[in-house]
């Protein structure tokens, strides 16, 4: 199992903050992939330019990165701090 | 160099965090401020609140990381960071940052360099509450990412 987290906009869009999901290895692009094919509105709602950063056990990833079993993952739209 | 980040719910005094920077680095020539607040009209309708969110542990380490990289461009003596989350009302201070360096040249660039990567790169999202009970998260605008590009060429050569 992953936990996976929702932030900003993408708490609204989705209807979520955070879920458990089963987990059998993948990179954080595979996550992706899985998560858009739930339908249209995940698809938009993820859509690339869309998700800004991916963070996996509370480091920034840049790039695409392995999630372990257990991980905890946030998913990070465009941010507006400042 | 003296690192402080700080992401908290309360206000805070800017001439009093500038006053402990200027303590931590007694040799410091420049101390340079910047202070973001809450403009209370955006648009046709006024604004009422922002509410503000952030990613725990993840963001300070963040802007820890844009910190060090303004010390690797610039000679730095100390850098003190505060940025507000939940809710904020029109003319409320959001951000803080203080650049205590030698001289004044490096103590604005890096206080200018930190402020264009807080706003392009920090885990921060903005909620706007509007006078009118209608509320939306704020996008990310292009001019702020356009501002840190400036950046990415080789630091400037500066004391």
């Amino acid at each position: 199992m992953i936990r996976v987290l929702y932030f900003g906009v993408l708490k609204d869009k989705l209807g979520c903050d955070q879920e458990m999901l089963e987990w059998n290895g993948g990179s954080t692009a595979e996550l992706l992939t899985l998560l858009r094919e739930r339908g249209t509105e995940w698809a938009e709602a993820l859509a690339p330019g869309k998700v800004f950063r991916m963070v996996v056990d509370q480091r920034i990833v840049r790039g695409d990165a392995e999630i372990a079993d257990g991980a905890e993952v946030g998913i990070l739209p465009p941010v507006t701090g400042g | 160099m003296h690192l402080d980040i700080t992401i908290q719910t309360q206000r805070f005094d800017p001439g009093a965090e500038e006053q402990r920077l200027a303590d931590l680095a007694a040799n410091a020539g420049a101390l340079v401020a910047f202070v973001g607040r809450v403009r209370g009209h955006d648009g046709p309708v006024a604004l009422a609140a922002l509410h503000l969110e952030h990613y725990p542990v993840v963001t300070e380490n963040e802007i820890a990381r844009i910190a060090h990289e303004a010390a690797e461009r610039w000679p730095l003596l100390g850098c003190r960071v505060i940025h507000r989350v939940g809710r904020l009302e029109p003319s409320e201070p959001i951000v803080l940052v203080v650049i205590a360096a030698l001289h004044r040249k490096a103590a604005f660039a890096a206080c200018e360099f930190l402020m264009d990567y807080l706003k392009t790169e920090a885990p921060f999202w903005k909620r706007e509450l509007f006078a009118d009970g209608k509320q939306h998260w704020v996008e990310a605008k292009v001019t702020d990412s356009d501002a840190c590009q400036r950046w990415e060429t080789p630091a400037l050569d500066i004391e």
